[in-house]
């Protein structure tokens, strides 16, 4: 059964569809490419499917449950994490902190626990500790652990932000323009990284990139938007041969 | 252990540790102040008008850090927090004098004191949930009427005890209809006179403490990560599943109790009380001292608060002058606090110093 399985996606600001009848379905452990110009509703798709917009119609599935119309915060819950195209860390918080934030519904201790010190709350906090440092060896971010998330430069900061939704243990994770700002050494890395992540948490992903280079490299299937319609859809390197496609994105 | 683990645990001590001597620091600098204070009081080198002052410091102390709680680590503005120093006051004060001698003084002024900081956290989280629902600037809205509602609530109040038990009224002490050997508590504008003076200079150190260690305590744990998650963006917070709503209104409950507890204490030191003392220049007063000791730094609020508390006593013999040097030193710290010159030249310090932190990294 697929992962994700959304039908008839539409949303329009004023008269502007955003995005138009949009459908699409992801098999577990695939590692998915959105792709299309700018503008074309890549970012709206994901606000659609965590929540933060609700849909004008259409209906999406997780794992065969509705989840149209859930809030972000119990989309999260039901196993869908996201990242964001303009970077949103908790920058006053340390690089580890924000990892741990992503704990938030895994480790659970009460506000009383927290104030008096119970044991309970050395226990989680331990387990979270050490959890969070697992997390931040796959993205090389470990010695950055005390720094605070404002203060790491750009590139790894996109990192955290990965790191901080994997800490959620989600089924599928969703990455807004993961390599923006990246140099090509660090994109290539950051192409391992999400090899690996997918590989060994269990994951699906769904991804939004402009950088062909990683599209190409790494995603198994495609969809291609334009002006919120999709173009094209399938196997990466049918999608980039389309003719279509071509010329409307990638230029001739 | 192998390799990466050993690793992986040394970089968290210190992190942890970083965190402990924070949270020590703290503790350390009002236990000294209160060592050298204490000294100076028992060989008589103080004066009176400071002797007076030393309880409403502590007042404002603990104003001032639960303040912080909603302005620095939950991000929200709120311009009443005179209003729940008040609704402390009062029930504690009425619970102290409706009990009177039935219960030993330390017991009575305990009850008194968790008396108040319950009802002020109530009416806190009935405020706070309607209003932290809303995204924006509502909160200091809200929180600036109701600073002045229950002020003018409080003053139409007269409530009065008798055999027969508690009689309230809007009109007057006389329609409370006492029976001859009743007690008036609460009499309209004139408030509650004749409270039992239990406050003192050490308990009132012992409540800052408590307070530093409701409050530390609740930064530094999953709650406090949620809260200050929330500050920092809410989007990303609700994307990672933490129901952000939920602890806002934690904070500002939090917040609003302590503030009732510090009514408490004040209630307790002159005996008299009416509402005019908590208006709208008290709740300024005390944002003032969160904003100059540096919003979210504890240790910045406590010595705003003791500084700008104490020094216009301290100036009281220079009359005309009194006022200038107030304002110079209100600039003075504003810079010291906020000018990036003068970040940089104490993060600069910070680095020489063998315990102090380096750049880039958290206290
Ligand atoms: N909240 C909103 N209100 C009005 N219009 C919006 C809103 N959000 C998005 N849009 C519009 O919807 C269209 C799609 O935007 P979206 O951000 O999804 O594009 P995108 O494919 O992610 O582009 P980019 O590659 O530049 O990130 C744009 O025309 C944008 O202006
Ligand atoms: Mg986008």
């Amino acid at each position: 059964m697929a992962v994700l399985d959304i039908n008839h996606l539409s949303i329009s600001f004023g008269g502007l569809h955003a995005v138009d009848d949009f459908n699409v379905s992801i098999e577990k452990g695939c590692l998915y490419g959105l792709i299309g110009p700018n503008g074309a509703g890549k970012t709206t798709v994901f606000n659609l499917l965590t929540g933060v917009y609700k849909p004008t119609e259409g209906i999406i599935r997780l794992n065969g449950a509705d989840i149209t119309g859930k809030s972000t915060i119990e989309i999260n819950k039901a196993g869908v994490a996201r990242t964001f195209q303009n970077i949103r860390l908790f920058k006053g918080l340390t690089v580890l902190d924000n990892v741990k934030a992503g704990f938030h519904n895994h480790y659970q201790y009460s506000v009383l626990s927290g104030i008096f010190l119970l044991p309970r709350k050395r226990q989680m906090e331990n387990s979270m500790n050490e959890r969070s440092m697992e997390i931040l060896k796959v993205f090389d971010l470990e010695r950055e652990a005390g720094l605070l998330a404002g203060n790491l430069p750009y590139g790894k900061q996109r990192k955290l932000e990965i790191a901080r939704a994997m800490a959620t243990e989600p089924k599928l994770l969703l990455l807004d323009e993961p390599a923006a700002g990246m140099n090509p050494n660090e994109t290539a890395e950051l192409m391992e990284t999400i090899r690996f992540v997918r590989d060994h948490f269990d994951l699906t992903i769904l991804l939004i990139e402009h950088d062909m280079k990683l599209v190409s490299g790494i995603c198994e299937e495609l969809t291609v938007l334009n002006f919120g319609r999709v173009l094209a859809q399938g196997k990466t390197a049918a999608v980039l041969s389309d003719p279509e496609v071509i010329t409307a994105y990638l230029g001739a | 252990m192998n390799k990466t683990e050993e690793y992986q645990n040394e970089i968290l001590k210190k992190i942890k540790n970083k965190e402990r001597l924070n949270i020590a620091i703290t503790y350390v600098m009002v236990i000294a102040i209160y060592a050298i204070v204490q000294g100076l009081v028992t060989t008589g080198n103080i004066s009176n008008l400071l002797k007076g002052i030393l309880v409403p410091t502590c007042v404002y102390v603990i104003a001032a850090i639960s303040l912080n709680l909603v302005v620095g680590f939950s991000g929200e503005l709120s311009l009443g927090h005179a209003g729940f120093m008040c609704i402390g006051a009062f029930t504690s004060g009425f619970f102290s004098k409706a009990v009177g001698d039935g219960l030993p003084d330390g017991f009575r002024f305990f009850l008194a004191i968790v008396i108040g900081a319950l009802f002020a956290g109530i009416v806190g989280m009935l405020i706070g949930i309607p209003v932290l629902r809303l995204k924006g600037d509502y909160l200091a809205i809200v929180t600036l009427a109701f600073g002045e509602i229950i002020k003018n609530l409080l003053n139409v109040v007269y409530m009065g005890l008798d055999s027969r038990g508690i009689h309230f009224s809007t009109k007057s002490s006389m329609d409370l209809g006492l029976e001859s050997g009743g007690k008036k508590i609460i009499e309209g504008a004139l408030g509650i006179s004749k409270i039992p003076k239990n406050s003192t200079f050490t308990i009132g150190v012992i409540l800052v403490l408590v307070t530093l260690f409701i409050v530390q305590n609740l930064i530094h744990s999953r709650a406090g990560r949620a809260i200050m998650s929330t500050r920092d963006n809410r989007i990303a917070a609700e994307s990672i599943g933490i129901p952000v709503t939920r602890f806002k209104l934690m904070a500002f409950t939090v917040s609003a109790a302590l503030a009732g507890m510090a009514g408490a204490l004040y209630a307790h030191n002159i005996g008299k009380l009416n509402t005019s003392k908590f208006d709208y220049n008290m709740s300024i007063l005390v944002l003032v001292f969160v904003v100059l000791g540096g919003i979210g730094n504890i240790r910045g609020s406590i010595l705003a608060a003791i500084i700008l508390t104490a020094l216009p006593e301290m100036l009281r013999g220079l009359s005309d002058y009194r006022m200038l040097i107030y304002a110079v030193l209100l600039i003075a710290m504003m810079l010291f606090n906020w000018a990036p010159a003068a970040l940089a030249f104490r993060e600069r310090v910070r680095e020489k110093l063998p315990f102090g932190r380096k750049k880039k990294e958290v206290e």
